[in-house]
This record gives structure tokens, sequence and C-alpha cells, in this order.
């Protein structure tokens, strides 16, 4: 609960963070980017599982919970992706998604 | 049911002959698997002399000869009132049928190691026997409808693999196909009259169908469909299973071209014992038929009559030696059915079915020592065509004897068999109908005379330009003809109305002397006639002929029963069914079904696109698909 601040302000805020991170998911070429945009989303969700926690339950730990798992997630998530991409660099000499195209019909 | 025990390896022992010889008939010794199928029959020929010598001795009770199960599982069990047996039935007609087909198949096992010797596929040719012979030892010893249905169609196809036994000779495998078709055409109608009869009556058991004041029967009785009864409708359709097997005339046609076969083949299956199959069902049956009160005994007499007849003017033009043979069969089996068909129940009055299953037997011996006996000639001359045999005594006497013996049994000549089994049929005919009895006393002289005819043109008359000179068969062909010919000449003897009536109960068999002397005089004039025709070479059989012209192109083309079935198949069943069905199969059916596949390709090429392996428009469609269903679910919560 931050004083003067209100549910509302938070919420469009982790809204922002989430749809600047679909934006940049989609539109950016660059796989790393893309994976930063994903930790956006992610932090996105977090946020909103933290300040309903605070706002609405203040008592339980629940949501506190669930965003420190998702914060493991995201850590281990991202390592893997990481070894994807470098593998992937290693193979083909890029990292532009676009020429990440080899499962199609 | 104690002490029959081993009755089941009667079954089984050819089962497992064939398995073995089928199974290992690349890599033993093609004589080996002649020893092996011959050792297993002979087994067989024992157990059965055995079974028969301890069903026989014992004195049978008041209520006459009994029905013994001495085995019975339960094969198919479909629910609590309906489940199909296997098992073996023991009573007077399913012992003689064992006899007989031990017999005789032992004696053909024996004289096919002379025969076939050196043939490509002996080991296989041992193996199909043995795999005839368990199914008609199976057949003849069926406890049921279902279990008989089963045997009869493995000896049918036995029956197909040794017709087509020269299966690089496109004759035999035409001969072949047409046996099974014809056949398995009939079994249809036998197939359809087992259901009708089961489902009337609640079962497929014999001894249940068979008690005469059982109610089995009676539910069919009373059901009437276009004026007659169900149980006449389905015993009428069991016949025509019979008659197709039996080559009852029309669906005779099959018998002839089954002569393709190995000699000894036509002895065992299509002279003494397959063939005889649809004369067994009726005597199987015979308390039902009989009970029917309808018109199957007739249809049976007279299609017995007919064919007796109309196979016998045949047999007068032919020239191939084994036609000359089957179409006699097939006379001699119309013989069996009239007289099964003019039998009553009682004690005089089931004269005609102890007549009938006499001359199975006798006919079984003496059919089979005839057959071998061509065989011997066909295997001295390598021909199947009269005109080119000719003063063959000389050179084949035992031969010559065996064939005189079965040729005089044949045409009923006392003491040999036939004429004790014939003079039966011939009594019976006669308390029954006029006419039967007059037809089968023209067919009696006729088969003196055809028979005859066979012999004089073949052991008399002039020597023809053979390849080399003909001699005769080794001793395991002359041996069987030799023991048949015994048995041909003294089984007329055994008193077989105290073994085999209709009601079980011993019947005292006579002869009757006027219908004797009639029928003796009858089979000696024919004799006499083939004598004076045929013993010297002369152009007085070609007068005959040239004088008779029209009927005797008739009867040499068979009457053209052959021609009318394929302009009927042709023209009918071709034209009218199967080539509409083909149509529609292929245009309706498969045209459906090909165009579900089209539609589905094409489809499939134009959506293929949307899979683009491009990560980025999936999320974004994902996204969309997300939001839209966001904005749905919000619309909706909000109405």
């Amino acid at each position: 609960m931050i004083p003067g601040v209100s549910l509302i302000e938070i919420l469009a805020v982790s809204t922002l963070m989430f749809f600047i991170g679909v934006y940049g998911f989609v539109t950016r070429k660059n796989l790393i980017t893309i994976l930063m945009s994903l930790e956006l989303i992610l932090n996105g969700a977090a946020i909103n599982f933290v300040a309903f926690n605070k706002y609405l339950y203040p008592g339980e730990p629940a949501g506190q919970f669930f965003t420190l798992f998702l914060i493991a997630v995201a850590a281990a998530e991202v390592a893997l992706a990481i070894a994807i991409v470098i593998n992937l660099y290693r193979r083909i000499k890029t990292v532009d998604v676009d020429n990440v195209d080899t499962l199609k019909y | 049911m104690e002490g029959y025990s081993y009755t089941i390896w009667i079954v089984l022992l050819p089962f497992l002959v064939f398995l073995l010889t089928g199974l290992s008939s690349m890599y033993i010794r093609p004589r080996l698997a002649g020893l092996i199928g011959t050792g297993g029959i002979l087994i067989t020929l024992l157990l059965s002399l055995l079974t028969a010598a301890q069903y026989f001795s014992t004195a049978p009770p008041e209520s006459g000869w009994p029905t013994l199960i001495p085995f019975d599982a339960t094969w198919l069990k479909f629910n609590d009132t309906l489940a199909v047996h296997m098992g073996i039935l023991l009573d007077p007609i399913s012992v003689m049928m064992l006899v007989v087909i031990s017999v005789v198949s032992s004696m053909v096992h024996i004289y096919s190691l002379g025969y076939m010797k050196g043939e490509a596929g002996f080991a296989r040719y041992y193996a199909f026997l043995s795999l005839f012979s368990f199914s008609m030892y199976g057949l003849v010893l069926a406890t049921n409808l279902f279990q008989i249905y089963f045997f009869w169609e493995l000896v049918g196809v036995s029956s197909y693999l040794l017709i087509g036994f020269y299966y690089d000779r496109p004759s035999a495998v035409a001969a072949a196909k047409k046996a099974f078709i014809v056949t398995r055409f009939a079994d249809f109608g036998f197939l359809v009259g087992i259901l009708l009869l089961s489902w009337y009556s609640g079962t497929f058991d014999f001894v249940m169908l068979n008690n005469p004041d059982g109610a089995a029967i009676a539910g069919a009785a009373s059901a009437t469909f276009m004026g007659a009864s169900v149980l006449t409708w389905a015993l009428v359709l069991i016949f025509m299973g019979g008659a197709g097997k039996s080559a009852m005339f029309p669906l005779h046609i099959w018998l002839p071209d089954a002569m393709e076969g190995p000699t000894p083949v036509s002895a065992l299956i299509h002279a003494a014992t397959m063939v005889v199959a649809g004369v067994y069902l009726v005597a199987r049956l015979f308390p039902v038929y009989h009970l029917s009160d309808g018109p199957a005994l007739d249809i049976v007499a007279w299609t017995g009559a007919i064919t007796a007849l109309f196979a016998a003017v045949i047999a007068l033009t032919q020239d191939d030696i084994k036609r000359v043979l089957a179409y006699s069969t097939m006379s001699q089996i119309g013989y069996m059915m009239l007289a099964l068909g003019v039998s009553g129940y009682g004690a005089e009055e089931g004269l005609g079915y102890t007549a009938s299953m006499f001359h199975l037997f006798t006919h079984a011996m003496f059919k089979a020592l005839l057959f071998l006996g061509a065989g011997a000639v066909i295997h001295a001359v390598h021909s199947n065509v009269m005109g080119e045999m000719g003063g063959l005594r000389r050179y084949l006497p035992i031969t010559h004897g065996a064939f005189l013996v079965a040729c005089l049994a044949i045409a009923g000549i006392p003491p040999f068999a036939g004429f004790f089994s014939k003079d039966e049929i011939l009594a019976a005919a006669l308390h029954h109908n006029p006419a039967i009895y007059g037809i089968a006393l023209l067919v009696a002289g006729m088969t003196a005379l055809y028979m005859f005819r066979l012999y004089f043109r073949v052991f008399w008359g002039e020597d023809r330009q053979y390849h080399h000179t003909p001699h005769e068969a080794p001793a395991v062909m002359w041996a069987p003809l030799i023991l048949l010919a015994v048995l041909s000449a003294v089984c007329g003897f055994i008193p077989f109305g105290q073994y085999v009536t209709a009601d079980r109960l011993p019947a005292g068999s006579h002869l009757d002397i006027t219908i004797a002397l009639t029928a003796s005089g009858i089979s000696v004039a024919g004799i006499l006639a083939a004598m004076a025709l045929y013993r010297k070479p002369s152009d007085r059989p070609a007068q005959i002929a040239e004088s008779l012209s029209g009927l005797y192109r008739l009867a040499h083309r068979k009457f053209y029963i052959d021609e009318i079935y394929l302009a009927v198949t042709k023209n009918v069943l071709f034209k009218g069914i199967a080539w509409p069905a083909a149509w529609f199969d292929r245009h309706v059916v498969d045209g459906s079904m090909n165009g579900i596949a089209w539609v589905t390709t094409r489809v499939a090429r134009a959506i293929k696109g949307i899979q683009s392996g491009q990560v980025q428009q999936y999320a974004l469609s994902f996204v969309m698909g997300a939001v839209a269903l966001a904005a749905l679910f919000i619309y909706w919560l909000k109405r």
C-alpha cells in the first residue's frame, strides 16, 4: 500500500509494460531483444500479482510467493533461451528471427 | 460312452499328419512324406475298424442301436442359449462311414505311392490327402449342423486343392475353380437352411433334431412361408447343399471336370467319399425329412431319379475313360438319393434308407476300384481316351481281373456287391412309386451297358499303336486293387438291415426274387448288348449313333448344360448384376472416397502457407486471438 498511489495507477503501469513487451516481441527481429521483450511481459504480470495481493488481501502472502516463483522460473527460462540462441548462432551465424523458419510446412 | 475315447484320434491324427507333412514338405524327402501319410491313415483304419467292431459287437438295446457321444466340447459360445459344439457322434451310419472312408482312403494312400511316384509336389499331395481325410472324418462324426457345415467346407477346400493339383495346367485350374464355385453356391442354400432350421427349432444338435417325439421341430413345422412350412423350406435348402456336393442335376456340372485331378484323388474324393456327403447329410437328418410331411422327400427322390437317368445317358456316349466313370458316379449317387427319397420310417417302410446306405457302402468299394483300375490303365498307356486303348487284357492281367469284378458289381450281377444293394433300392422304389421304379430299372440296364462298353473297349478289341508295351503296375498299385476287388465281391453278403435302419431297430434283409430276376435279367441284357457291339471292332456302334444322330449329339455334348450355365452367367449374372455392381463400385463408392481425398488435398494445399515458420507471425495471431476472446468475454459480462 503506497500512500497517494491507487491500484488503478499501478495496473496501468503493468498493462503498459505488458503491451510494450508484446509489441517488442512481435516487431523486433533480434532474438536477444525478443527475449528482453519477453522479460517485460513476465514482469508486467508479476507487478499485477504483487499489486493485487497488497491492495485486496493485505494479510496473505500468496501473491508474493507467486511472484518469487515467477522470478525463479524467468531466470531459468532465460538461461535456457540464451543457450538456444547461442547454439543457433553457432550453427547459422545469425540471431535474426526471420532466418529461423525451417519448421514449416 | 466309455471305451470310445480313442475315436478322437481318428480325427486328430490325419490333421497332425497334414501339419507335419505340409509344413515340412520342402525339407523332407518326398518318399518319407508319403510313408508318414500312409502310416497315419493306416492307424486310423485300424482305429475305425476297432470302433466298428466294438460298436456292432455289443447287442443293441430294445430301443435300437444307440447314439453315443464320446467327446463333446463347446467350441464357440455366443451366449447362454447359442453355442456351437465340436464333438464325435457314433451311430450306425457314422460308424459305417468311418469304415468306408478309412478303407478307401488307405487304399488310395498306398496306391498313390506307386501312381504319383516321381511327380513334383509328391509331399504336397500327401499333405492334401491327409487334410481331406481329416475333414471327411470330422464331417461324418459331426454332432451338430454347424460342425457338419464347417467340415463340409473343409472337404470342399481339399477337393479344390487336389483337383487343382497340377496347377500349371490351365484346364485343371479352371476345373478346380468351377468345382469350388458351384459347390460353394449350393452351400449358400445349405447355410440358409441351417439358419432357418436352427432358428425355428432352437438347436443345431442332431440328437435333439432327430428325436421323433421331440418338440424341437414342431415350431418349424407350424410356421409357414409361401404355401409350405418353414421346415420344408429349410430341408429343401439343406438338400440343395447336399445336391451340390453330391453332383445332383442341375448342380452336377463340376464333377466331370473334377477328373482333371490325379486319378487316385478321383477315386477317393469324387467317387467314394466326398460326393456321397450329400447322401449322408440327408440320411443324417432323415427323421426330420420324414417328419416334415411335406414335399422335401419327394424332391430328394425325383432329383435322384432324374440325375440317375440323365447321367447314365451321358455316360453311354463319352469317350474319356474317367468321364464315363464320373457320370456313372453321378448316376449311382442319384440311385442313393432316390432310395432315401422313397423311404419311410418304420421297419418295412424304412427299406429305402437301409438300401441307400448299403448302396453307398458297396458303391464306395467298387467305384474306388474302378477308378484305381482306370488309373492303372492310364498309367500303362498314358492316355485317358478309350479310342487309344484296346486289347489290354493281355498286358494288364491283374488290373483286368479286378476291373471285371468291379464292372460285374456295378452292373448288379449276383453274387457281387452291387446286386444286393441295387435289389433293395428297386424293391423300395417299387413299394413307393412305380414311375421311379421304372426309371431305376432302366438305369440299371444302362449301367450294365455303359460299364461293359468301357470294359470291352479298353480290355478287348484290337491292340493299338502303343509308344511302348503296356506293363502291369507295381505291387503297391495292384495290391489295393485286389483287396478292393475282394471287398466288392463279398461285401454284398453283409446283413445290412441288421445294422443300419431308419428307426435303428434291426430288421431282416430279404431278397425279393421277382425284382432280383428282373434286375439281373436287364443287366445281363445290357452286358450282352455291350458284348455284341464292342467286343470285336465293328462299325455297328457308329451306325447306331448315326441313326440317333440328334439324340446322340445331345448326349455326347452333355445336353449342353455347361453351355446353358455359361450363357446364363454371361448374359444374366455378368451383364445384369456383376457389371452394374462393378460400375457402382468403381464410380460411386470409389468415386466418393476419391472425391473426399481430392477435396482434402486441395484445401490443404491452399491453406498450408499459414504455417510459415515465422514465430512472430504465430505470436501476433495468438495475441490477436487472445484480445478478441477477451473483448468477447467482457462484452458478455457487461450484458
